[in-house]
């Protein structure tokens, strides 16, 4: 039997209050008519259709989320076949390099990532731009990619693929009938965590862009940094407000194949 | 026989497009950064000598190895800009890790012993706000550790304070700030030991007539411990590198590495001395992980 203490309900209800005011704040004075925060003048949405006009934001937003798009794939891809690779071959070549170069990033100030990337980006005399930053972001989401699929391999059932495979299906065929399918779920959501991590990345982003590839976390920065305005406020809860309904829609679709998923399997 | 053959082709073709990619992306240019932090620093495009001149064949490399230098580590060990730096990364870190186990426990706790089906949204509601931006999430610090921001009005309604206190640009900020980011990445992992904890241990001390505090010293947190460290190496080793976080919130005195690694390369241009400071600062971080393994080996032993 579990008891809900006054203890753990407090913590629990203190602790969400906290994950969750700023946010709210936030939310509540990108309304705020005034452009002073001391100064509540009602609610109103003209920093909203001021942003509308600013081409270097709506610009910088549009070029982060291509960023985001092209490396999130190519990163699925990539982490996806170092999962495979780690939970499938067993011992290979050095498997103790690749294991170590997989975590290794998961932990790597980004400030150092940023620098690396930078530098050999300038050695081997590459003009800086999408393309880099693209590279740069694929190589930091591969890994979480990677770990996110690992994690779903190791708990799979074998037998199907031995079943597959002595009916007489060839290892490409099981892998893209059998396996992929099941693993898909995983793929589905490590892909939004590389989107996600690739359109929340500024310092890497920074180290690796050039002229004309600006991000949003780059644009905002340099705005921010001379302190807080409106029309900020406004860019962020339309942020925000995109990525709770993409989490909202993505938990839901979890929830209809996770469903499926579990009904397939036998219970212990 | 063919099919085996197939089927090795597929591995290496498998286990090749990742590792090559890891290979030229990421050890590739640590080694350069190596490499640079031995290096000059000089006007010049890019601005450190000596470079790799293959075209001279064997004298180049020869050269190069020449004019190799230890001057950026010189420089690191003389300055005591750099020392204050590591050393108030290191101590943000620590304190911090040590708010976030106290902040981050009791939430854990208390998702694990919540009902059933109510842990499932709790551990969604935690993790949600990590999907926002992190920049985002600090600009909302932003907003209201201004001065004349949300906090500073509700302590003056309440009378608590009478002048208005600063907050941004202090310690106590980038601590709020830290805190708030890495939650989750401490909550986590402790939730996920705490929820497989067996409950019948915990009543097992307390009909023995063990106190509710001594139970938990004894039985919950060493058997913990395993979500504990994975949490705090989760939140130390990025918190030292840190950049978004101090540059937003905090002030300017003494600047934190990652903060330090930026302005030598964007500021100062001195590329072989942000090297440097890189490749200390990763020796530093490697350190504990490889503690960690260690110990995660000698318990597998012992298992």
């Amino acid at each position: 039997m579990r008891r809900v203490t006054w203890f753990n309900l407090c913590a629990i209800v203190l602790g969400i209050a906290f994950l969750y005011l700023p946010i709210v704040i936030l939310v509540i004075y990108s309304f705020n008519a005034s452009r002073l925060v001391a100064v509540w003048g009602g609610w109103s949405t003209q920093w909203y259709a001021q942003l509308a006009g600013d081409t270097a934001i709506v610009g910088a937003a549009l070029m982060s989320l291509r960023v985001a798009f092209v490396s999130a794939s190519l990163a699925t891809l990539l982490g996806t076949l170092a999962a495979l690779a780690l939970v499938r071959f067993g011992r290979f070549r050095g498997r103790l390099l690749f294991a170590s170069m997989i975590y290794a990033p998961l932990v790597m100030p980004e400030v150092i990532t940023g620098l690396s990337m930078l530098l050999l980006f300038v050695a081997i005399s590459v003009d800086r731009g999408f393309w880099t930053v693209v590279i740069a972001h694929t190589t930091m989401a591969m890994c979480f990619v990677a770990v996110v699929v690992q994690a779903r391999l190791a708990d799979f059932d074998m037998s199907l693929e031995e079943a597959a495979m002595d009916l007489g299906a060839p290892p490409l065929r099981t892998f893209l009938t059998v396996t992929l399918p099941l693993i898909l779920p995983a793929i589905v959501a490590a892909w939004m965590l590389a989107f996600a991590l690739s359109l929340d990345d500024l310092v890497i982003a920074s180290f690796t862009t050039g002229p004309g590839a600006t991000t949003l976390p780059i644009r905002i920065y340099s705005e921010i940094r001379l302190g807080v305005k409106p029309e900020i406020n406004a860019v962020c809860t339309i942020f925000i407000a995109v990525v709770g309904i993409a989490v909202l829609v993505a938990s839901l679709l979890t929830k209809l194949t996770g469903a499926r998923g579990t009904s397939a399997r036998i219970e212990p | 026989m063919k099919r085996a053959k197939s089927d090795r082709s597929w591995r290496s073709l498998v286990i090749a497009a990742p590792y090559l990619w890891l290979l030229l992306f990421f050890l590739v240019p640590f080694l350069i950064v190596l490499k640079i932090s031995f290096a000059q620093s000089a006007i010049a495009l890019p601005p450190y000598t000596p470079v790799f001149d293959f075209s001279a064949g064997w004298r180049g490399i020869e050269n190069f190895f020449e004019n190799l230098s230890v001057g950026s580590y010189r420089l690191l060990g003389s300055d005591p800009l750099y020392l204050l730096s590591y050393v108030k990364s290191l101590e943000i870190a620590a304190f911090s890790t040590l708010m976030l186990l106290a902040v981050g426990y009791p939430i854990a706790y208390g998702i694990a012993r919540a009902p059933r089906r109510l842990q499932a949204v709790l551990v969604v509601l935690v993790v949600l706000p990590f999907w926002t931006s992190f920049l985002i999430r600090i600009y909302a610090w932003m907003n209201i550790l201004q001065r004349d921001g949300p906090l500073n009005q509700l302590l003056m309604t309440l009378h608590i304070v009478r002048q208005p206190p600063v907050w941004l640009a202090s310690d106590t900020a980038i601590y709020i700030g830290i805190v708030y980011s890495y939650l989750p990445f401490m909550v986590l992992p402790l939730y996920a030991v705490l929820e497989k904890l067996d409950q019948s241990l915990i009543e097992a001390a307390a009909d023995l007539g063990c106190p509710r505090w001594k139970t938990f010293w004894l039985v919950t947190l060493p058997l913990s411990s395993p979500g504990l460290l994975a949490g705090v190496l989760l939140c130390f080793i990025p918190i030292v590198g840190e950049f978004v976080i101090p540059d937003l919130l905090g002030g300017s005195r003494t600047p934190m590495i990652g903060q330090t690694i930026w302005m030598e390369f964007f500021g100062n241009k001195d590329w072989p001395a942000a090297s440097a400071v890189a490749v200390v600062l990763v020796c530093l971080l490697v350190t504990p992980i490889v503690i960690f393994q260690h110990q995660a080996m000698r318990k597998a032993e012992r298992d």
